[in-house]
């Protein structure tokens, strides 16, 4: 199966903090990959680095066999039209109504005609549901309409690679359900490749085609969904079933409460 | 030796921020000029900055004229001069107010604003999603914006100062009593096109190129927090009216200075 993206000993810090201590992963093409871990294990950071928003202190990023962190900036920028990141907050321009938001990256980046982007808008729109919220401003959505609004304007450009960015988070059963039903049709019906990073386990398992586990600065679990449900790392147990306390400790790493209480008279 | 570590890093940490600041600048600006769609995104810009902070730019500037004239004629009615009250309104505000006053409104009024702008749109993701579209948010946020401040002062500048002479006007012909015929036939012979108006020009010129220029860096600069955007949107506004305080010593000192 051929590979979108190979990532090979990559190691990151920020701010003097070691968050990914060389780790390698592929996302093959045409496939939805998830990526899953804790919070604040730096899973979005995962994803600036493969669309070259960030730079690893050491390792390499290939996307189609062209390393990104060495890619001049001219070259970034055209490798990223064939790229799409579906944002956390959506962040859909504030100062746009729907519609010109997903007509934004087809302006900019396109010739066509006024008529004609208003067709391509609105076939994006009726894929997510949204024709009819066209004209309104994104201050007007819901945060599920918001997320579906700026999933519309990622895929306008039809890339080849689209990340999603903890795209369930803070998302009612409905909305979710939605989403999960779009990322699913969208990647079958436009050939896409999906990275999916998120920590909505029940959720993933039914759309990934192909799970990393991220823990403690390294990949501590791979696999189809069913490999990955009959792990027996505890950790990636830990983490499917939701337990409080495990190999990730419950107690942020502290003193002994009997020495904070009673100090040296203990 | 920890104080002198101090003043070291303190020094590092300002000299690298100016290195960033001065890269984002020519990343804005130094480009091949995309007129088409750069020049709408401009004019948007102009009308934000620029035609929004008209308001307080001509209230500013007529009551600023008016004081001026009161001041101005109870020293000069002494001398038996008050027929100077023209070119005394007329030269502090070109040379000086004008440029001055309007370039410390343009920070708190416009330089805030572009601050807590771009780094809302940071904090949102707004300015990492243009990014990952292959738009550049240098060329496509900050160069209208910077644009826009530069053409915007001079023209503020200008206006402030028409406004501030008709305020004079009110006050030292219409109310105390100077003859009209003197207030603007002194203020003719006395005034200087190249030396005095143009000077007042090229100031707020000056003034505005780094009012923008602070602002627009503070907020792509702001950690993306809301104390963050409040710290930046108050760093603009401050270090603003510093440099426009300092700068203005400085242009003052070139072009009237030096006899």
């Amino acid at each position: 199966m051929e590979n979108l993206i190979e990532i090979d000993n990559l190691s990151f810090s920020r701010s003097g903090r070691l968050i990914y201590d060389n780790i390698s992963l592929r996302i093959q093409k045409g496939k939805t990959t998830a990526i899953m871990g804790p919070s604040g294990i730096g899973k979005t950071t995962m994803l600036r680095l493969m669309g070259g928003q960030l730079k690893p202190d050491s390792g390499d990023i290939k996307f189609k066999g062209e390393s990104i962190p060495n890619m001049r900036r001219k070259r970034l920028f055209e490798v990223r039209r064939q790229m799409s990141m579906l944002f956390q907050s959506g962040a859909l321009f504030t100062d746009m109504s729907v519609f010109d938001n997903i007509a934004f990256p087809l302006r900019e980046h396109t010739n066509l005609t006024e008529d004609l982007i208003n067709t391509v808008v609105q076939l994006k729109l009726q894929a997510v549901g949204l024709r009819g919220a066209a004209h309104l401003m994104p201050s007007e959505l819901s945060g599920g309409m918001a997320r579906r609004a700026a999933l519309a304007r990622a895929i306008a450009l039809d890339p080849e690679l689209i990340m999603y960015d903890e795209p369930f988070a803070g998302q009612d059963p409905i909305s979710m359900g939605v989403l999960v039903k779009l990322i699913k049709a969208l990647n079958d019906a436009l050939k896409l490749t999906s990275v999916v990073v998120t920590h909505d386990v029940t959720e993933v398992l039914t759309i990934a085609d192909y799970i990393y586990i991220l823990a403690e600065k390294k990949i501590i679990g791979s696999g189809t969904p069913a490999e990955i449900k009959n792990s027996d790392s505890p950790l990636v147990q830990q983490f499917l079933q939701g337990l409080a306390d495990g190999p990730v400790p419950f107690h942020y790493p502290a003193g002994d409460i009997r020495q904070a209480f009673l100090g040296s008279s203990l | 030796m920890n104080w002198l570590a101090s003043i070291g890093a303190l020094t590092i940490a300002k000299m690298g921020s100016f290195g960033r600041a001065t890269l984002m600048l020519l990343g804005a600006i130094i480009a091949k000029p995309q007129f088409i769609k750069n020049t709408p995104l401009t004019i948007m810009q102009i009308y934000v900055v620029g035609v929004q902070s008209l308001l307080i730019i001509v209230v500013s500037g007529l009551f600023i004229g008016m004081v001026m004239a009161l001041q101005g004629y109870t020293i000069l009615v002494s001398y038996g001069a008050e027929g100077s009250l023209g070119p005394m309104v007329a030269l502090s505000l070109l040379r000086e107010l004008g440029p001055v006053v309007t370039a410390l409104l343009f920070a708190g009024r416009a330089g805030s604003a572009l601050t807590a702008e771009i780094g809302l749109m940071k904090t949102t993701e707004q300015l990492s999603s243009l990014e990952m579209m292959a738009v550049d948010p240098l060329r496509r946020i900050i160069a209208p914006r910077f644009w826009a401040g530069m053409i915007s002062m001079p023209m503020l500048t200008l206006i402030f100062s028409a406004v501030g002479i008709l305020g004079g006007h009110v006050v030292g012909v219409d109310w105390l009593g100077v003859d009209s015929g003197s207030y603007w036939s002194i203020m003719q012979a006395t005034v200087d096109w190249d030396k005095d108006v143009m000077n007042g020009v090229i100031k707020s010129a000056v003034f505005g190129f780094v009012i923008v220029w602070i602002a627009t860096y503070k907020g792509y600069d702001s950690i993306p927090t809301s104390e963050g955007i409040s710290k930046a949107t108050t760093q603009t506004v401050v270090y603003s009216s510093l440099a426009v305080l300092g700068l203005d010593f400085v242009l003052t000192a070139l072009m009237f200075g030096i006899e």
